[in-house]
């Protein structure tokens, strides 16, 4: 890029000025701004249809809506699934990681560019694939695709488009990061930045497993080139994969808190190097998780299955340390604001304004998701909880309170910022309200899904009596509760999308700041450059992979079941 | 470091570790792992491989019994089945095609049933009732009929 070397040689606080300046000239940031519109669009697009799905399982389940035949429930989940866990949450990550890129490193290279677009067709591509074969009654498998079930191989193919899709994302950013570290020899990756490429390793690495899976097991099996499939050695894989890519939403949403919080609450950032540990320890940590979706399942030994439980239980240590960071820039910004006492900064923290509303609760309420989170890991809750309504209840609560809610509080100055509009007081109010109301109905909806999940209700189930039996019927009323929490969530969602597009299309023109917080420890001392060593944090990060799953499944390949056929029992 | 930053970090191992280990001691002292059989079958042969060629209750002692029992989309093979209040009942299950799960609402019971693998689980029924015995692992378009009741008299 020309601008790097124009600027060679000014001294470093002048330079990101010049650089500041020099970035509207050149108009970079506009054409990576239709970029992460695009993804924005999608992202917002999918979740609406996804909502209203949930909507239709909601009102299906407590027995007030019936399916027809030619688009029954579990093609309805299968597609609830499918868009709201791999088509929303990974088109937001991107636009969202390509747009602070654009931001923090100067710029995208026309190169990264054009990758971010082939990777945008290519996930399209890939989802219209596998979304038509569930519609089509061809899929109806759920996200998960446990073998023996065996949809269509275009469903399938569907599913290898949408990884070759997310590689190519992958790549974009590794490659942004390391042309910046080229021109910034020593310097750390600005935090922002830091971030991306702590979730797209782990996005990049998780799916590799995914990839092994549908690429070497199933496409085979669903030709007809092998007859048989090893089930466990599927579903270890496939969790692998899941696992994580909750927890690369999850840390993505944790990006915001650390990066953007303090610019809204105008306080410092948590501590530069602590942050960066914390990143380090959630890429490094986080694979082995997988096995706690199996505490229940056969064929992994219960010495392996204890191993896991405290792998599983080692992510809570870095989301432990993010809580206390949390706590410690609101207590600095409110002591900055001139708050006394022990809990005077609460008073002090923004409340009207939506951008900090929506992260807030966000982050209050991955306190409950934590907590039941550490429950279900161990062994002798997790059999009660297993596969009940509970698991989709924290799910609500972690992923569509915790990450979406989070996704939502980005979108009120993201959306606005690469649209060349502003966040308007009114809106402002409006998008206030739609947390509210989102934050009001998943909170029901989840609450009574943890309550009668623990009386045995199960997941993914249509509607059914189950023959008139007292103990089934008891659950009824809390069905009702949750078909009500289900509409309010629609009503938010509704709002939320409306928002997004107002500000995307309608909202007044302007320019909306890209709000991030300025490090603790200032820009003037050097700060340590070990943090940086990816190539040591990917080296650790197989080691934790290779401790966790070597044994497991050379177990399940060697001594393993008889394979299964494939089998369509839908 | 701050001395409050230490207290944390301090208090969040802890409380790891101290998980940690109370779960190792149920699982391991106290014999309330979770169900991990390593026993394996070949899942198109259950018909007629041993115990699975004949499902069905065996009485072994008092009020003690055994149920060698098929899954399949989308019944349980035995199904209706009564004991005796107080009754102790060791499940022996396999799956004749998908994955299945199988619990007893209202108890601990809860388990994967996988193709391929023999999953063993005891259950003790100390009061009467009609127990709901569900699926609760999605296994077809079925899925939502495959229960039956386990009444104890
Ligand atoms: C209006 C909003 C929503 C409603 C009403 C809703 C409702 C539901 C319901 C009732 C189920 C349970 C179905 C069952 O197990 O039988 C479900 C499953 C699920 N939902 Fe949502 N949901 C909504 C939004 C979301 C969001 C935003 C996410 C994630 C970002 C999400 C992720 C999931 C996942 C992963 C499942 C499990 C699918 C499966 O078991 O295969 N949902 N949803
Ligand atoms: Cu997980
Ligand atoms: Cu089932």
């Amino acid at each position: 890029m020309t601008n790097q070397q124009t600027i060679e040689g000014i001294p470093q606080t002048e330079k990101g000025h010049v650089k500041d300046r020099l970035k509207k000239f050149m108009g970079v940031q506009r054409k990576d701004a239709t970029l992460a519109k695009a993804y924005m669009i999608v992202s917002f697009v999918s979740l609406l249809l996804g909502a209203l799905l949930g909507l239709v399982q909601g009102l299906n389940r407590a027995g007030l809506f019936e399916l027809p035949y030619w688009f029954n429930y579990y093609q309805v989940l299968t597609s609830h699934g499918l868009l709201l866990v791999l088509i929303f949450t990974s088109f937001f990550m991107i636009g969202y990681f390509y747009a602070g890129i654009s931001n923090t490193l100067d710029g995208l290279s026309n190169g990264v560019r054009k990758l971010g677009w082939s990777a945008f067709w290519t996930k399209i591509a890939g989802a219209l694939l596998a979304v038509s074969q569930v519609l089509i009654g061809e899929a109806t498998v759920l996200y998960t695709f446990y073998p023996p079930m065996a949809a269509s191989v275009w469903f399938y193919l569907g599913l290898t488009l949408i990884v070759l899709g997310i590689w190519q994302s992958c790549f974009g950013v590794f490659i942004s990061a390391a042309k910046w570290r080229k021109a910034n020899k020593g310097q750390r990756l600005p935090i922002l930045a830091f971030f991306a490429v702590g979730g797209f390793v782990l996005l990049f690495f998780s799916s590799l497993f995914v990839a092994a899976e549908v690429l070497f097991m199933i496409i085979p099996w669903t030709l007809g080139w092998v007859e048989t499939i090893n089930v466990m050695v599927a579903r270890t894989l496939f969790w692998a994969f899941g696992h994580t890519l909750v927890n690369i939403w999850y840390l993505t949403a944790v990006s915001a808190w650390y990066v953007i919080t303090p610019k809204i609450i105008d306080g410092p950032r948590f501590s530069d190097t602590l942050t960066r540990v914390v990143v380090v320890l959630l890429v490094v940590l986080n694979i082995p998780g997988g096995f706690h979706h199996q505490i229940v399942d056969p064929g992994i030994s219960e010495p392996i299955k204890y191993m896991h439980v405290y792998m599983s239980l080692v992510i809570g240590f870095p989301s432990l340390m993010t809580a206390y960071a949390m706590f410690y820039i609101f207590e600095k910004s409110g002591r900055k604001k001139g708050a006394k006492g022990l809990f005077g900064w609460f008073k002090k923290l923004p409340w009207k304004d939506a951008r900090f509303l929506a992260l807030f609760i966000a982050m209050a309420s991955f306190i409950v998701g934590g907590a039941g989170g550490i429950a279900q890991t161990m062994h002798q809750l997790n059999q009660v909880v297993h596969n009940s309504l509970w698991v989709v209840g924290h799910f609500h609560v972690t992923l569509g309170m915790t990450a979406a809610m989070t996704f939502f509080g980005v979108s009120y100055w993201l959306i606005p910022h690469i649209s060349g509009r502003q966040l308007t007081p009114k809106m402002n109010r409006f998008a206030w309200w739609t947390t509210i109301v989102w934050a009001i109905g998943i909170s029901i909806m989840s609450l009574v899904m943890h309550y009668v999940g623990l009386l045995g209700a199960p997941r993914r189930t249509a509607f059914t009596e189950y023959m008139g039996n007292a103990t089934a019927s008891s659950w009824d009323p809390y069905l009702l509760l949750i078909a009500g929490g289900a509409t309010i969530m629609t009503i938010g969602i509704i709002m939320q999308v409306y928002t997004v597009f107002h500000l995307m299309f309608r909202a007044p023109k302007g320019e909306e700041e890209f709000p991030i917080g300025e490090a603790e420890e200032g820009n003037a001392i050097k700060l340590p450059y070990w943090t940086e060593r990816w190539s040591v944090w990917i080296l650790l990060m197989w080691a934790t992979i290779a401790m966790a799953y070597v044994v497991p499944l050379v177990e399940m390949m060697i001594n393993g079941a008889p394979g299964s056929p494939p089998q369509r029992t839908w | 470091m701050h001395r409050y930053e230490k207290i944390w970090l301090t208090v969040s191992s802890v409380l790891i570790i101290g998980f940690t280990l109370i779960v190792g001691y149920q699982a391991f002292a106290m014999d309330l792992g979770p169900p991990s059989d390593m026993e394996t079958i070949d899942p198109q042969k259950v018909d007629s491989t041993a115990p699975f060629d004949e499902p069905g209750i065996t009485q072994i002692g008092d009020k003690e019994y055994e149920v060698v029992m098929t899954l399949q989309a989308f019944s349980f093979t035995p199904r209706d089945l009564e004991f005796p209040e107080g009754s102790t009942v060791h499940f022996i299950m396999t799956s004749k095609d998908v994955v299945h799960g199988m619990q007893i609402a209202g108890t601990n019971f809860n388990a994967m049933i996988t193709p391929g693998h023999v999953t063993r689980m005891t259950q003790t029924f100390d009061e009467a009732g009609d127990f709901l015995v569900i699926c609760n692992e999605f296994c077809g378009t079925g899925h939502e009929m495959m229960s039956t009741e386990i009444n104890i008299r």
